[in-house]
């Protein structure tokens, strides 16, 4: 039995009318609150809006580049970038390094306990940063409880926050604390994908177990270790509520980040600036999905 | 050739034990800062500030937390934060299933575009839209306000593709029996979908809970009076404020903030841990 080709457009047309109806509270939302602003997120950043043009909008000059001439061109901005990159190279070695630990003792055979070492190293997951940061800075105080732990080794730890060559340390440390819990799952459903049958045959032919976990284990887990490092970058790039709450930026700006600055500028009511700020951060991000995209479909 | 006689006296410890005890090691390092905004929470302000600072309080007191409701509001951003989130909740849930099962299941024009913006978007981090959106919501009259708060999150690109997803799994063949029965898409929706899309629901209305529970950027710039802050907002402000030192009231915030989540993840961890390994980071 064959429809009428005319029937079966009047179908989809019908389908494509209940479909879009069934869209239409998410598309408007969408449209409004999704789409729309990073559209205008662009366009701004080409403009010199402040915060007295809100209810002027025609008053607002297109100043081409100027913006990100300006964002360059002032050494705050520059030392964000800096300092962004610094949070974003060595926080992901370093929670790839833990989380993958972890990870590996987890699945090396043990049963007990198992579950409760899973749920405790994920807790710090499922805090808000906010909250674990004012608890973080009450720890990293000249006399607060990171340094009397470290003077138990017998060391004398420095002014944690108040130091420019440690303050980034310290909010890398604290990232790591609060975001390994989730490499370590996707590590973990990685290992367990390895077939054991591997390790036995290496193992039959007299590898040890480093061996056998340098070359079997890691290469095996490479796209995973893949995925995990860009998902951590887009996370790590935009870090923003640390140096809120802890450092304020400081000291000496050895903390302000592409997201803080952008914070500020909107705060002194710039927000020409503010979005280009920001707009750098889409850019970045959006060059890091691209590659994500293209790792997952190699994957597949 | 001699035959050393095995030495049962001197052992190494098995490899196994060597994990657990490692794995222990890790677990108290990890669990420690909890303990210590925990316990500094019920300390009086003497103790707070003593040096060296003892893990047990000597006089413990829930005067840090009397004080956060009668003198700093917290019993109004609770609920602010809970009204947000709940809110944020029910949007997802209702909106973003609706469009998941057409991307899902309707063959339609336009389904590709949509679903290509909807990946889009699921990158695109609120710092890098809140001053354009700030114009808007504000332009549209909703600043301060708890629609203010609401709306940008009543749905997210999350919710759909996680829908989509779980929804696509759902055998055609059910579908089919239902269109022959002569159920409509709003029937099939309703008594077939949503029913079979428990496990999905609950991760969404989880991750969504979780997301706007810890949100912070956008109740920070859209909230202009204290009537409408919410929790991490309050707690932000009042941290870097000029009573930023007082780490009695700071520390009882923080577990203010932190134990409800903390309680909803022990009973429901399996969805939060495989709901976040799976859709990413934030």
């Amino acid at each position: 039995m064959t429809r009428s080709p005319h029937r079966r457009d009047r179908a989809r047309a019908r389908r494509t009318l209940i479909a879009w109806l069934f869209c239409s509270p998410f598309l408007f939302f969408f449209l409004l609150f999704g789409l729309w602003p990073v559209l205008a997120s662009l366009l701004m950043s080409f403009t010199d809006i402040t915060s007295r043009d809100l209810r002027t909008p025609f008053n607002v000059g297109f100043v081409g580049l100027q913006n990100y001439l300006t964002l360059f061109s002032d050494d705050t901005f520059v030392r964000s970038v800096l300092n962004t990159l610094y949070f974003v190279v060595v926080g992901i070695p370093l929670t790839m390094i833990v989380s993958l630990a972890i990870a590996v003792a987890l699945n090396s055979g043990i049963t007990r306990l198992k579950a409760v070492f899973r749920v405790g190293y994920f807790a710090p997951v499922v805090t808000s940063i906010i909250a674990i940061a004012v608890v973080w800075r009450y720890m990293y105080q000249d006399d607060g409880l990171f340094n009397a732990a470290l003077a138990v080794l017998g060391i004398d730890g420095p002014d944690w926050l108040n130091d420019p060559a440690w303050a980034m340390p310290a909010l890398i440390i604290m990232a790591v604390w609060r975001n390994f819990g989730i490499p370590m799952v996707i590590f973990l459903a990685g290992l367990q994908a390895i077939p054991t049958e591997l390790h036995e045959a290496a193992s039959v032919d007299g590898a040890g177990k480093w061996r056998s976990f340098r070359s079997i284990t890691l290469p095996l887990l490479r796209p995973t270790t893949l995925v995990v490092a860009v998902l951590l970058s887009i996370a790590y790039l935009q870090f923003f509520e640390e140096p809120f709450v802890m450092t304020g930026g400081g000291p000496l700006d050895s903390t302000t980040s592409i997201g803080y600055y952008a914070y500020d500028q909107f705060g002194f009511g710039l927000y020409g600036i503010a979005s280009a700020a920001s707009y750098v951060l889409v850019l970045v991000i959006a060059l890091l999905s691209f590659l994500q995209f293209r790792l997952f479909r190699s994957r597949s | 050739m001699t035959i050393a006689a095995p030495r049962r006296t001197f052992r190494r410890p098995s490899p196994r034990a060597l994990i657990y005890i490692l794995l222990s090691l890790g677990l108290v390092i990890t669990l420690a800062p909890f303990a210590w905004m925990l316990l500094g929470s019920i300390k009086p302000t003497g103790e707070i500030l003593a040096n060296p600072n003892q893990w047990l309080p000597e006089n413990p007191t829930l005067s840090n937390f009397t004080d956060l409701l009668a003198k700093q509001n917290f019993g109004l951003y609770f609920f602010n934060s809970v009204l947000v989130a709940v809110a944020c909740v029910i949007g997802n849930l209702l909106f973003c299933s609706m469009a998941g099962y057409a991307l899902a299941k309707i063959d339609f024009a336009g389904k590709k575009l949509l679903f290509s913006l909807v990946l889009l978007m699921l990158v695109v981090p609120g710092i890098a839209t809140f001053v354009p959106l700030f114009v808007q919501v504000s332009n549209l009259g909703m600043a301060n306000s708890y629609i203010g708060l609401i709306l940008p999150y009543v749905v997210t690109p999350l919710g759909v593709f996680l829908m989509r997803q779980f929804i696509g799994e759902i055998p055609d063949s059910l579908l089919e029996a239902a269109r022959i029965d002569g159920a409509g898409e709003v029937r099939i929706f309703f008594r077939l979908i949503l029913p079979l899309s428990g496990p999905a629901l609950a991760t969404l209305a989880i991750l969504t809970f979780l997301a706007q529970w810890n949100n912070f950027l956008w109740p920070l710039v859209i909230a202009q009076t204290d009537d409408m802050y919410t929790l991490p907002v309050a707690l932000a402000l009042f941290a870097v404020g000029a009573n930023g030192t007082n780490y009695g009231l700071l520390l009882a915030g923080s577990v203010v903030v932190v134990l409800p989540m903390i309680l909803v993840f022990l009973f429901l961890q399996r969805y939060f841990i495989q709901g976040i390994a799976s859709t990413g980071i934030k």
